[in-house]
């Protein structure tokens, strides 16, 4: 079994974590087209390569993002959800 | 009973203790600390069982536990591994894969007919005769003849458990390596857990003859065992398996009837080398053995394996071999070395001082013998031939590293031209390897390169562990034999003893077109059987690299995967868990005869008294809600606090109607739908105070409500603190026209129609109780729903009952309630949607306040509305005379295709007909018909209508 390490919990087994499905950039649906909005419901980019996800820790409801490389099966990176600024990311 | 060699050989016996058992209903006498096959070779008994498909006599190969040969039956457990399991007093043990005894079995004609029984024949031969030939008469026939043991059903239940280890360095073996590398780590101050499958620690030192005095590796094993016993750091588990290693060095260690899930932040794999057999014509012969067999039955278990040997040696350890036989008393006949040259000459000279005639160049070509063999024909590399009389083979040709486990953590097997032999190359963090599975051969050079792996994962782990250096492996230039499998053309040269596959199968298996070693396996099931290839992946990929033209790394093995070997369903089973919750009046409700039923991790009534007066009893639970009043526990309901000065605001964010304006002290529906605009969950909310929304969710959706609820939380950033307080309430549904009666009789709130309208919320004491009372409900009558800490639960529920005692209040189970809702046409959320139901479709369009600016799933219900309606959830009534009854999921069928199903349907009590929701075509409208496809096949046609069957102004509810 697969051990993550939470940023709030420290390495635990994966089975005591969830996915919460890719982190995506704040917008507005109102204000996106038709074609962008299915877009972003039905089609994943499922990318080769490091991607970012949330991820909740279950015993403790804590709410963080993953960058994990789907390629190699290693979670790279794993910080609190106002962190993002501190890795370089914009939210 | 012959007699035993003396002391020192037997290490694992007792000579004191004899012990009785019977193979196949004849008695035999075994030692203390033998193995049932260890007890039968001393007793003369070399068959043990009958082989996979030509029904040959088999006998020990390995005597590690590591070939199919050995399994038996023991009692009611089959395939029991007679090379391993300990003799036990009045063991009553049997071969298995026999037609008749072992001795004479009818089967052994199949050895016969081979011919007609090629590769792969099973692929191309079993089409006919008629259709399902092979479901009907071959399938059973083949399952027979072929079968592994016999299951006994009747057996009573064995308890089996599991337990998790957590260490800092988890190694692997105990051989010289692994107890190296454990000392060094422990040394260093990590925690070692030490595993090794032998009930004694110390792997080849227990049976093997190295560079050095057999004293002086006596003495090493002694120092290195005590250490290892002593040492504070060190957990040792013999007799137990690593058979697996899966992501982050967590590996299953099966041990008897437990299962240790063991965490490792380092590993070091110490797993040794497997010795394998060479494939000439009748090499599975009984008494044909491998090297390390032989030294084993010696130094183990004080076993003369022959009077007579011969020796295949392709390296260095089959000199050792010829040695420790010449010790034990055996004439060895010949030493047959298939290379052009060796480089141990020292081994060689003492081997001819003893008067070993060797044989360079030369190969063993075939065995004889009928039971047993009885002779050898060696053939020179001048194309002679010569026939030597012999009782005993043992082969040493070329070793290959147990790579299971490392290759299932991510390494590579490559191929080593010098030593010819695989080699485990690229392995992955935080694992490494030492010993014979690394490559390493001579003692010192073995010793030292495990304490270089202790101290190196001690290291990792922070702890301070000296450098250290190891010798250069002397015995490197080991020269394995590699000469080229020449197929015999007359067969039963195996490469494979439990599939009983021979070289010619696998080049036949090419020659069919199937070049990859994946498709080789497929096709022909090389390394399928129990032992998993250990003895013919080496051997198939040298053919089929030959075959195919391309170099054994090429080739390499199949993929490995967990599980390293066979592992009873009891240990994977294990002690399972059930988990279930109970409501805090869970007893009275047992008290009252309720039949209980599991609804997702609760327990809850499904109706109350005898199960066979179920039907009567969820038509009289039905009528006194409607004509009385009735109980529900609904304390299995989710429950949700939403404070803050945001609550609202995030509400009206998360469901579809209006929250923010809701005036505190007014309960209102919940819809959740998801970003695809389907409804996903229902619930209330009763705004107790401006900051503060009491929120119910169903029983089954809470917990991923409430983890979604926190998610887009951390996404909005709003000022609001979401609690899960569904243990924390224990909640009463009290329903029907006398429910006001009983609130009355205890008083404290004022439950009047003008003091506490419908939808409306109070907080308050009932009984000496704090409550949160709504007055909302799922039957469609007056109803008032009380939420207590559930610590008040009981009180409140026996409070209830006595004042409802003169009104007849009765509780009511989960079937009733299922009657009354569908009267009154509410949905349950995952019952009557499905993954893709909208509002629209479900008839809740007022649920949806779509004036809002945004709430979850508003961008795709305007999407979706552009398009027209394809399906509603419709209400449907059989007539009378219909005899047919649909059931849930039957589909409606228009032009004979599928155009929806039936979501929920019974018989209503109240209307005394059939009723039930369906999803149908949006065109169909109420007053027309559907047909419903019973489960029969009948044609059912039914009348769509209203889906508030019953009291469609709402009377009854609102008063």
């Amino acid at each position: 079994m697969k051990i993550m390490t939470c940023p709030l919990n420290g390495p635990r087994n994966i089975s005591e974590f969830s996915c919460f499905g890719p982190v995506h950039a704040a917008f507005d649906p109102a204000q996106v087209s038709d074609a962008e909005w299915t877009h972003y419901l039905f089609h994943h980019e499922n990318k080769a390569g490091v991607i970012r996800e949330w991820w909740r820790h279950t015993p403790s409801n804590y709410f963080f993002i993953a960058e994990r490389n789907t390629v190699t099966d290693e979670i790279v990176a794993t910080y609190g959800p106002h962190d993002r600024a501190a890795q370089g990311v914009s939210a | 009973m012959s007699a035993r060699l003396p002391f020192p050989y037997g290490s694992r016996i007792d000579r004191a203790k004899s012990l009785s058992f019977t193979f196949e209903g004849r008695r035999y006498e075994g030692l203390a600390g033998d193995t049932i096959a260890s007890a039968l070779v001393a007793s003369g008994q070399w068959a043990m069982s009958r082989s996979f498909k030509y029904h040959r006599p088999r006998s020990v190969l390995t005597m590690a536990g590591q070939d199919a040969n050995t399994l038996v039956q023991v009692g009611s457990e089959p395939n029991v591994l007679a090379d391993t399991r300990a003799l036990s007093q009045g063991l009553d043990v049997s071969a298995q894969n026999v037609a008749g005894s072992l001795d004479f079995d009818r089967d052994a004609i199949l050895d016969k007919l081979g011919r007609f029984m090629p590769v792969g024949f099973y692929y191309r031969t079993f089409f006919g005769p008629g259709k399902n030939a092979w479901l009907k008469v071959w399938e059973p026939l083949i399952r027979k003849k072929a079968g592994l043991g016999k299951v006994d059903t009747t057996l009573p239940p064995e308890r089996y458990e599991k337990k998790n280890l957590f260490c800092d360095v988890l190694v692997v073996g105990g051989g010289p390596a692994g107890l190296s590398a454990a000392l060094e780590a422990a040394d260093a101050g990590a925690r070692v857990l030490l595993v090794d499958e032998n009930p004694v620690l110390g792997g080849s030192l227990t049976y093997a003859r190295f560079g050095c005095d057999l004293n002086e590796s006596a003495a090493l094993l002694a120092d290195l065992t005590k250490r290892v016993r002593d040492h504070a750091r060190i957990d040792v588990l013999v007799d137990a398996v690593a058979n697996g290693w899966y992501a982050d060095n967590w590996v299953p260690v099966i041990s008897g009837r437990r299962l240790y899930k063991v965490r490792a932040r380092e590993a070091v794999l110490c797993t040794g080398s497997l010795d394998q057999p060479v494939p000439f014509r009748n090499n599975d012969l009984p008494g044909i053995l491998l090297g390390s067999a032989a030294q084993r039955l010696m130094r183990h278990y004080a076993i003369l394996p022959g009077r007579r040997a011969v020796v295949f040696a392709g390296n260095r350890d089959g000199y050792r071999v010829a040695l420790d036989l010449i010790e034990a008393g055996v004439e060895v006949a010949a030493l047959v070395d298939p290379r052009k040259a060796q480089d141990h000459e020292a081994l060689a000279s003492e081997l001819v001082a003893a008067g070993v005639k060797i044989m360079l160049g030369a190969r063993i070509v075939e065995a004889d013998g009928k039971r047993h063999v009885s002779s050898v024909t060696v053939r020179f590399a001048n194309g002679a031939s010569d026939r030597i009389a012999c009782d005993l083979v043992a082969v040493s040709s070329v070793y290959v590293p147990t790579y299971q486990l490392a290759l299932q953590a991510g390494a590579k097997l490559g191929y080593d031209d010098v030593t010819a032999q695989f080699s485990i190359i690229g392995l992955p963090r935080h694992l490494a390897l030492a010993g014979s599975v690394a490559g390493h051969f001579a003692l010192d050079t073995v010793l030292a390169e495990g304490r270089k792996a202790g101290a190196e994962a001690a290291r990792a782990l922070g702890f301070d562990a000296p450098a250290i250096e190891a010798p250069q492996d002397a015995e490197r230039s080991v020269s394995n034999f590699e000469v080229p499998i020449h197929a015999d053309p007359r067969g039963r040269d195996f490469v494979d003893f439990d599939e009983d596959l021979q070289a010619k199968d696998i080049e036949n298996a090419v020659k069919t077109g199937y070049a990859e070693l994946e498709l080789v396996k497929r096709f022909s099931t090389v390394g399928m059987g129990p032992s998993q290839g250990r003895h013919s992946a080496l051997a198939t990929a040298r053919i089929v690299a030959r075959s195919t033209g391309r170099s054994v790394a090429e080739i390499g093995v199949t993929t490995s995967r967990p599980p390293f070997g066979p592992e009873k369903l009891g240990v994977l089973a294990g002690l399972q868990q059930s988990r279930f919750r109970h409501t805090s009046v869970h007893e009275h409700h047992l008290k009252a005869g309720a039949k209980m039923t599991p609804v997702g991790a609760w327990w809850r009534p499904l109706h109350y008294g005898d199960d066979s007066q179920r039907d009567a009893a969820i038509v009289a639970e039905t009528l006194a809600v409607r004509r009385g009043v009735g109980m529900l526990d609904v304390s299995t309901l989710g429950k949700l606090e939403l404070r803050g000065p945001d609550a609202g605001l995030f509400l009206d964010r998360y469901c579809s109607m209006n929250y923010a304006k809701q005036p505190v002290g007014k309960v209102r529906y919940c819809l959740t739908l998801n970003d695809m605009g389907a409804a996903i969950d229902d619930g209330v909310a009763f705004r107790i105070a401006d900051d503060l929304y009491y929120v119910t969710a169903t029983t089954g959706g809470v917990d991923r409500i409430y983890a979604d609820m926190c998610w887009r939380n951390v996404e909005w950033g709003l000022n609001v603190d979401i609690l899960n307080v569904t243990a924390v309430f224990s909640a009463f549904n009290l329903t029907g026209p006398k429910a006001r009666r009983v609130l009355e009789n205890l008083g404290g709130v004022d439950v009047s129609a003008e003091g506490f309208p419908f939808l409306e919320g109070r907080v308050g004491v009932v009984a000496g109780c704090p409550v949160r009372m709504m007055r909302i409900g799922y039957s469609g009558e007056l109803s008032y729903e009380l939420h207590v800490p559930q610590s008040y639960g009981a009180t409140l529920w026996e409070s209830l009952m006595e004042a409802g005692r003169e009104v007849g209040l009765v509780p009511y189970g989960l079937e009733a309630s299922r009657v009354l809702r569908l009267e009154k046409g509410h949905i349950i959320v995952g019952q009557d949607t499905d993954a893709v139901s909208t509002a629209d479709e479900l008839g809740m369009t007022w649920a949806l306040a779509m004036k809002k600016p945004f709430f979850i799933g508003k961008r795709s219900v305007e999407l979706l509305r552009r398009a027209p309606l394809k399906r509603r959830l419709v209400g449907f009534e059989l007539p009378p005379e219909e005899r047919n009854r649909p059931d849930e999921s039957c589909l409606v069928i228009r032009n004979g295709e599928a155009v929806g199903h039936v979501t929920s349907t019974c018989h209503s009590p109240t209307l005394d007909k059939w009723i039930g929701l369906a999803f149908a075509p949006a065109d169909a409208e109420e007053g027309t018909e559907i047909a419903i496809k019973a489960r029969n096949g009948a044609m059912i046609r039914a009348r769509v209508v209203s889906p508030h069957f019953y009291d469609a102004g709402n009377n009854r509810q609102e008063v």
